[in-house]
């Protein structure tokens, strides 16, 4: 079923596009030889030419073009080997040459697809338009002193990527589905961090409404949202609004808002009132960027396996299921913990693991899988002690939350505690026999066609045997001994 | 013995390699001429005597350890737009206001390796825009030269160069670095009997000059003698990873080129430089130029340039265009200049600061600029521009084309009068730009112009011939400049100058 | 084409320079003079002309990404003609 907003005229659909700036990981800046890394202390990562200083002339960063062309390839899009930085003029505070050097009429990358995954398993195509290249601004603070802002020109300079999509979106969900989406392929190739925290990924979001089968009417653009979920919101408090101003006669404004997290609207920005004019030219101080289609193949050839085919993979090699598939590539580390975790032994059992135990400890200890309690190696190694019969799945659970306590090894664990599965049928016929003894007349019943009673004796043995017994060689002996 | 300001750079390296006289008695020479005749000419905004001295006495322990670099004691001016490390350094403009530079631009930076020795920032144009030196917030400079019937009339010495064509046509430094964007070296150097060569683009670093219109500028050498300006070139050029436009190309010896022999040579005579209402005397020299030529062997050759007449509106679209931008960055937050109200907002803040620190040439231009990037009159103007500026280009191509090219370098007259009065001119923008008609086209296909003093006029002035050549082959044009040099034996003297006054005032 | 004081307005304001009325009428003329002398350009055919944006090089150098620059704040900030402790102070602004 498609989303739409409820007016008192009906129904509305909602139109979506997103241009995403994405920073660039790299050491240094785009056009200079400062370094990018998150919360410096203020302006002590800046060079003059991030400065604006007289004389200053920005160099390119070869990483950072090799990045977006990465980003382009993931994205499955054209690699443009002829671009262009432009200049785009304006005034600000936080922008010390007076112009932001872009790439506006020939950007390194062209048209792209990403597809996303809907909550009811169904697939969309969104539609890129393009990337480019252009450089980050500097930062302003505006609650330092009553009546100045402070500049920080630390991220003056930072490469960013623009990724402008196609208005193919028809949702919040969608909208959160398709950032999502970028923002797990750009983290598999290792071009963007995804931090949405520090402003490694900001949106601007476009949004419009109409009545189902119209053209496009007029569309607002919602600057800098910074997290998948405000990014949903506003779509949502954008269409509501837009459907108000259309149903109350009025027009909608084409203008740039901002998303009022606290209070879940968009409003007007007010420095952004003035007529634009950003007199965008060829910036004289760099040639064309001419890429050689040999290198964009080596970057090509080195690509990393990304989400789709790793899911397929998955779904293919392993015998996964959808989800689990989806689920276990969803973010690179946990699909890299999985695969070290699977690597010779049963899939199925690993993810099981991984998604099941794993992801509880996760959760319990408020740990990422980047920083997990349990190392893949020590989940794997867990696995081969069940395999081997070492463990049983029920002392394997035991031995994992000592693991996740401790931080030991199982091997260790089941040393230290005497967890080792009594696979011994000696012992396990003495205590069986002990529990017979002990339980004549439910024995009795049990020879009279009381089949359920069986459970109850292997539960009494494992009781006596502390859990330690081997639950298969248990119900053998049993067997033996009540048949 | 000769009068230490009087030396050519040459003879002045080779005395100092003689032990004749020391590079802290050359540098005191000069600094005592800037002192008795910068008050009247107004050739430097900013004296650095006491660096200027240590600095020579410095070379003098380099020179007697043996370690003499190429430009070792040789005492400059430098165009107060090259940024000097820990001087002061203004672009001719308020807005900059105390800016000091923590940096040295690589063209001033390869100078001190070589051994240089600065005496001080030389006057300008503001932002290097002008071609008179009237448009300096330091005050306009004076011309050393005077009309032989009218010596009272204070004459400019072009621009936007002029302060370091200025001292080096007074003696007041061996040798200067200045910058063309339009003609900026050629023409102030034609104005004040001097030569200037404005390299190819690319030649010489643009990293730490302040710019004007980035695809346009280039910095490059000013003295007297051709050859000097050869020597100095080869230490000011060089490949630069700090700028994208700098070529990775190899230095020639250019002052080796300046002896070469022309004969044989093919030397192009653009007839589209043949202007309407151009002075008589003018179009003579020009014809006396191609004639030494003639006679020294080389073959004289009509060629056509027909896009040639639409350099100078071209030029002054795209100029602006890329000014408007890089003027962007004098905003009063950073650096320089910064005027403000109580309780006025960011906004009010930057007009204010702009309004009272560019003054009304650079407005003109940031305007002009401004109006011809914007919304709906891109492709009218700027765009327009950019492909006439690629058949200016073709023109050249196609005269200097690698194989069966017509021509080797060409030859026009550097300007089209001699040094005007400092009143004159100054209410027609469009009249003032007319002076840069035969230097621009250079400029916009990025090609090497040297300009030679080779007559004077009917008022004494000197008069210069222009020599344009092919990209990178800067020899070629060195080595038809010194032709005409050596043919003109222009000995001319201007009527304010180092030793000649202080006569007079003695 | 001819500029009217509106939009030579309009100009000074996206150029961020303060003018009074009656410098605004004389940019006016003097724009209006020199677009007038440029107008020329517009007799120049130029169809299929590929327009020529730089001076230089056909193509860009990329340089290596390593950190070689920065570090130093106070050369960034000696010459701030309002520094506020380790940044640029401007007047507030309200986005
Ligand atoms: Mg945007
Ligand atoms: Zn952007």
């Amino acid at each position: 079923m498609s989303y739409t907003v409820e007016g008192s005229t009906g129904a509305w659909e909602v139109v979506v596009g997103l241009e995403v700036h994405a920073q660039v990981v790299s050491e240094s800046k785009l056009f200079s030889g400062a370094a990018t890394a998150f919360g410096a202390e203020p302006n002590t990562q800046v060079s003059l030419v991030d400065a604006g200083f007289p004389g200053m002339l920005p160099v390119p960063n070869r990483e950072c073009v090799a990045q977006a062309v990465r980003t382009g390839l993931g994205l499955g899009a054209e690699i443009h080997l002829w671009s262009r930085f432009d200049r785009k003029n304006y005034f600000y505070a936080d922008l010390p040459q007076g112009y932001q050097i872009s790439q506006y009429a020939h950007p390194v990358v062209g048209e792209g697809a990403v597809e996303i995954e809907l909550a009811d398993g169904a697939r969309k195509r969104v539609g890129i338009t393009r990337l480019h290249l252009e450089q980050d601004a500097g930062k302003s603070l505006h609650d330092q002193h009553p009546s100045k802002s402070y500049i920080d020109l630390n991220r003056s300079g930072v490469a960013l990527m623009e990724i402008v999509s196609e208005p193919d979106m028809r949702s919040p969900e969608e909208a959160g589905a398709y950032l999502t989406k970028l923002r797990q392929i750009m983290r598999y190739l290792g071009t963007c961090d995804g931090n949405m925290d520090e402003g490694s990924l900001r949106a601007d979001v476009n949004v419009s409404v109409r009545k189902p089968g119209e053209g496009f009417r007029t569309r607002c653009e919602v600057k800098n949202v910074n997290s998948i979920r405000f990014v949903m919101q506003a779509v949502e408090a954008e269409a509501r609004r837009q459907v108000e101003v259309w149903e109350e006669g009025g027009t909608v404004r084409q203008e740039t808002r901002l998303f009022d997290t606290a209070r879940g609207v968009t409003r007007s920005m007010r420095s952004k009132e003035e007529a634009h004019d950003y007199r965008y030219f060829p910036d004289p101080d760099l040639p064309p960027l001419v890429l050689e289609q040999g290198w964009v193949e080596e970057l090509k050839a080195a690509l990393p396996e990304l989400p789709d085919a790793r899911r397929a993979r998955y779904a293919r090699d392993f015998g996964l299921s959808p989800y689990d598939a989806h689920v276990l590539v969803l973010e690179k580390e946990t699909a890299a913990y999985f695969e070290e975790v699977a690597h010779g032994r049963d899939p199925k059992l690993a993810a099981n693991w991984v998604m099941g135990d794993l992801f509880a400890a996760l959760n319990r200890t408020r740990r990422g899988i980047e920083n997990p309690p349990v190392s893949a190696r020590d989940l794997g190694a867990l696995l081969d002690l069940m395999g081997d019969g070492t463990l049983s799945g029920k002392l394997a659970k035991e031995v994992f939350e000592a693991m996740v306590e401790t931080g030991q090894a199982p091997g260790a664990i089941v040393e230290e505690r005497g967890l080792r599965q009594v696979t011994d049928t000696g012992a396990i016929e003495e205590a069986a026999r002990a529990v017979l003894d002990g339980n004549a007349g439910k024995v009795a019943e049990y020879r009279g066609g009381k089949d359920k009673l069986f459970g109850f004796f292997v539960g009494q043995v494992m009781k006596a045997m502390a859990g330690k017994g081997n639950p298969a060689l248990v119900n053998d002996v049993l067997k033996k001994l009540l048949g | 013995m000769t009068r230490p300001t009087d030396f050519t750079l040459r003879g002045a390296l080779d005395a100092l390699a003689a032990r004749e006289i020391s590079a802290e008695e050359l540098a005191r020479a000069h600094l005592d001429a800037i002192e008795a005749l910068n008050p009247r000419l107004n050739a430097y905004v900013a004296v650095t005597g006491e660096r200027a001295l240590e600095r020579a006495r410095a070379s003098d322990a380099r020179r007697a350890r043996g370690e003499a670099g190429p430009l070792e004691g040789v005492p400059l001016g430098i165009k107060d737009l090259f940024c000097t490390e820990g001087v002061r350094t203004t672009a001719g403009s308020r807005i900059l206001g105390d800016f000091v530079p923590p940096y040295e631009s690589t063209v001033t930076a390869n100078l001190l390796r070589d051994g240089a020795v600065f005496l001080g920032k030389t006057n300008l144009d503001e932002f290097a825009m002008g071609s008179s030196n009237t448009t300096s917030a330091a005050g306009p400079v004076e011309n050393p030269w005077n009309r032989r019937n009218d010596p009272d009339t204070r004459l400019v010495p072009g621009g936007s160069s002029g302060g370091s064509a200025a001292a080096v046509a007074a003696r007041l430094a061996l040798g200067a670095t200045a910058t063309d964007t339009g003609g900026s070296i050629r023409q102030p150097a034609a104005f004040c009997g001097i030569a200037g060569m404005k390299p190819t683009y690319g030649r010489c670093s643009r990293w730490g000059v302040v710019a004007f219109a980035s695809s346009l500028d280039q910095a490059g050498p000013m003295a007297r003698t051709v050859e000097d300006c050869a020597t100095l070139l080869r230490s000011m050029s060089g490949f630069d990873p700090k700028d994208s436009t700098s070529a990775d190309m190899p230095v020639p010896d250019f002052a080796a080129a300046c002896g070469r022999s022309v004969k044989g040579l093919r030397i192009g005579v653009p007839c589209e430089y043949r202007l309407d209402g151009m002075p008589a005397e003018i179009e003579a020299l020009w014809q006396q130029g191609l004639e030494w030529l003639r006679e020294a062997g080389a073959e004289t050759v009509e060629i056509s340039l027909p896009h040639a007449k639409y350099a100078l509106p071209t030029y002054y679209i795209v100029a602006p265009a890329e000014a408007s931008s890089n003027l962007a960055r004098y905003d009063g937050v950073r650096y320089g200049l910064r005027v403000e109200e109580r309780d006025g907002d960011l906004q009010d803040l930057y007009e204010r600061t702009r309004a009272a620190g560019f003054g009304a040439e650079v407005k003109r231009r940031i305007m002009i600029g401004t109006y011809v990037l914007s919304a709906g009159y891109y492709d009218a103007y700027y765009l327009k521009a950019q492909k006439v500026r690629a058949l200016i280009k073709r023109d050249f191509d196609e005269v200097f084309a690698a194989s069966g090219a017509k021509v080797d370098a060409i030859v026009t007259p550097a300007t089209p009068s001699a040094a005007f009065g400092m009143d004159e001119k100054q209410d027609d923008p469009v009249a003032m730009y007319l002076n840069d008609v035969f230097t621009v086209t250079a400029n916009l296909a990025g090609l090497p112009g040297l300009s030679v003093p080779a007559g004077l006029d009917t008022q004494g002035l000197p008069l210069g011939l222009q020599v344009i050549g092919r990209a990178f082959d800067e020899e070629t044009v060195f080595a038809v400049g010194a032709a005409l040099e050596r043919a003109a034996a222009f000995e001319a003297l201007p009527a304010v100058m180092a030793g000649k006054t202080a006569r007079a005032a003695g | 084409m001819s500029l009217d004081a509106d939009t030579v307005r309009r100009v000074a304001s996206l150029a961020r320079i303060r003018m009074e009325p009656a410098e605004l009428a004389r940019m006016e003329a003097e724009l209006n003079g020199i677009l007038g002398w440029v107008e020329q350009l517009q007799a120049v055919p130029t169809e299929g002309v590929e327009p020529m944006a730089g001076g230089g090089a056909v193509s860009l150098r990329l340089r290596e990404d390593a950190v070689a620059d920065g570090g130093k704040a106070e050369a960034v900030l000696a010459n701030a003609p309002d520094r506020e402790g380790a940044y640029f102070g401007v007047p507030k602004v309200v986005e």
